[in-house]
């Protein structure tokens, strides 16, 4: 499928959307299928700090916990709040619904996620196992 | 996952009907099953939720042939069965069966099953997936003495789950036998698809009314039969059911899964199926001894059903703590509940917190989330005049 080229994806299936010195986070849309039928998410308070590479938060499935991982080092400057009560939006339309907005600590670290193009490619090799 | 690993998964005779309706796969007990059909059927949405809700309000349609199935024949079958066998099968018609389980002499599980009495001297039980060869061997090694022949017939046939308030209209339109004559927990033989002879059971793993019928494991007659039952069931709005919503719906009515509720380390008493263990049958059975000592004795735990009162949803193996945070127990099976609309589990907890009400926490990453003691099973289905 076509991922959006406005943001960048890492191997554990998320999204990062910069916009100037912050950025919103999400799911991808191959994650959420994994996933199936999403039913809860649990995301950091407003002020948290976020590492790269490390846990903030996790999505559920009736089946599943999933660990979020942050693309990105930064301050939690929003949540995107009507998903702890909507968290079916996810499956509908995993692209549009960002999670947490952060303040980047360090923009660079975005130079070391894949791009739409290479997200594609990885999500296909992973299939192929 | 290793290549390996996938090559020596068994699959059903609907494996590539499940692969072509997109379903996602799963590797259960050594069987690759599917868990789940995202793409649903005839323009109905499908998914876990979707499946569970087709079967409490319409119909859905379950692959189980990854159950086994044991036969004992002969003058001492009925010997054998009541021997390896904690429910009293001397009380069943034929046509009739019953839940009971496969004991250790410590009373605890083999394997719990369906006993079917096909008529005098002639038993089948139907037996766990992820216990099949561990069940035959058992049940070969514990009939010796008995004047009766054991067959591994799981592989004759291919095992559909009819389920769900409209499966008796659905089923009903496929068969010349008069289902509404058959009774919860009796069997029929009719023909079905053509299919002559064909065991009609009102049995299932869902809480629902529904049906489980017996038809010969070729690929080509199991995807017939499958195909027109998913032809008749559409104006009922039928949904092809995996294995995810079989288990959500079986947690729903509080049924037991081998390796979580019950296991070889936990007893008939502990797991609060000591309704269905006839002591006073007039057989001895396999496991008498020790529950009845227990039963003198007294437990340290019982399953109770807990319902989350805080955000959180309890997942098996999660730790259970008092409202002090000590450890008290364990989630066999924990999960949304679709139907119900809460987050229900099924847990291991000392006697003195289970009663109705008692208050307890569900440790998830970390933090102890409060949750309480609630009736099981946590669903009932809805009497219907029949």
């Amino acid at each position: 499928m076509g991922y959006p080229t406005d943001r960048k994806y890492t191997k554990e299936h998320e999204w990062i959307k910069p916009d100037g010195g912050s950025a919103t986070i999400g799911i991808t849309d191959h994650a959420q299928q994994a996933l199936g039928d999403i039913v809860f998410v649990e995301l950091p308070k407003v002020g948290t700090d976020v590492n790269v590479g490390k846990t903030f938060g996790s999505v559920e499935s009736v089946k599943a916990v999933s660990d979020l991982f942050a693309p990105a080092s930064g301050k939690v400057t929003a949540i995107n709040e009507e998903l702890t009560t909507a968290s079916e939006k996810i499956n509908s339309d995993a692209h549009g619904s960002w999670m947490i907005k952060i303040a980047l600590a360090n923009p660079g670290e975005l130079n070391n996620l894949m791009s739409a193009a290479d997200y594609d490619k990885y999500v296909a090799e992973e299939a192929g196992k | 996952m290793t290549t390996a690993t996938v090559a020596q998964l068994r699959k059903t005779a609907l494996n590539g009907v499940h692969r072509r309706l997109g379903a996602k796969m799963v590797d259960f007990g050594g069987w690759d099953m599917p868990v789940e059909y995202p793409a649903g059927f005839n323009g109905k949405p499908g998914g876990l939720i979707n499946e569970h809700i087709a079967v409490r309000t319409r119909v859905g349609l379950f692959d189980v042939s990854h159950m086994g199935d044991i036969q004992l024949r002969g003058p001492g079958s009925l010997d054998a069965v009541q021997h390896i066998s904690m429910n009293d099968a001397s009380k069943l018609a034929t046509n009739q069966a019953h839940y009971s389980a496969l004991l250790y002499p410590q009373g605890t599980f083999v394997d719990d099953v369906i006993v079917h009495k096909l008529g005098e001297n002639d038993y089948l039980l139907v037996i766990n997936a992820g216990t099949r060869e561990k069940d035959v061997n058992w049940v070969r090694q514990n009939t010796r003495d008995f004047k009766c022949h054991v067959m591994d017939v799981g592989d004759h046939y291919t095992q559909l789950a009819i389920q769900g308030p409209k499966a008796i209209d659905l089923l009903q339109r496929l068969t010349n036998a008069d289902l509404s004559k058959v009774k919860n927990y009796w069997f029929t033989f009719g023909t079905v698809c053509k299919l002559r002879d064909t065991m009609i059971a009102r049995t299932g793993y869902t809480a629902e009314d529904g049906f489980e019928i017996y038809v010969p494991s070729d690929e080509k007659t199991s995807e017939e039969v499958w195909k027109q039952v998913m032809e008749a069931g559409k104006e009922f709005g039928i949904l092809p059911c995996g294995l995810g919503a079989r288990n959500t719906l079986r947690l729903e009515g509080k049924m037991a899964l081998y390796g979580h509720e019950i296991s070889d380390t936990i007893t008939v008493l502990e797991a609060d199926l000591g309704r269905y263990c006839k002591f006073d049958k007039p057989n001895d059975f396999v496991g008498k001894a020790a529950l009845l000592k227990q039963k003198e004795k007294g437990i340290d735990r019982i399953l109770v059903g807990l319902e989350m009162i805080d955000r959180g949803i309890a997942r098996d193996e999660y730790k259970v703590l008092d409202e002090s945070g000590q450890p008290i127990g364990y989630v066999t099976s924990g999960s949304p509940a679709p139907f119900l609309k809460k987050n229900i589990a099924l847990a291991y907890v000392p006697p003195k917190f289970s009663e109705i009400g008692a208050k307890v926490k569900v440790e998830i990453r970390g933090q102890g989330v409060a949750a309480q003691v609630v009736p099981t099973p946590f669903y009932k289905r809805p009497k219907r005049s029949q």
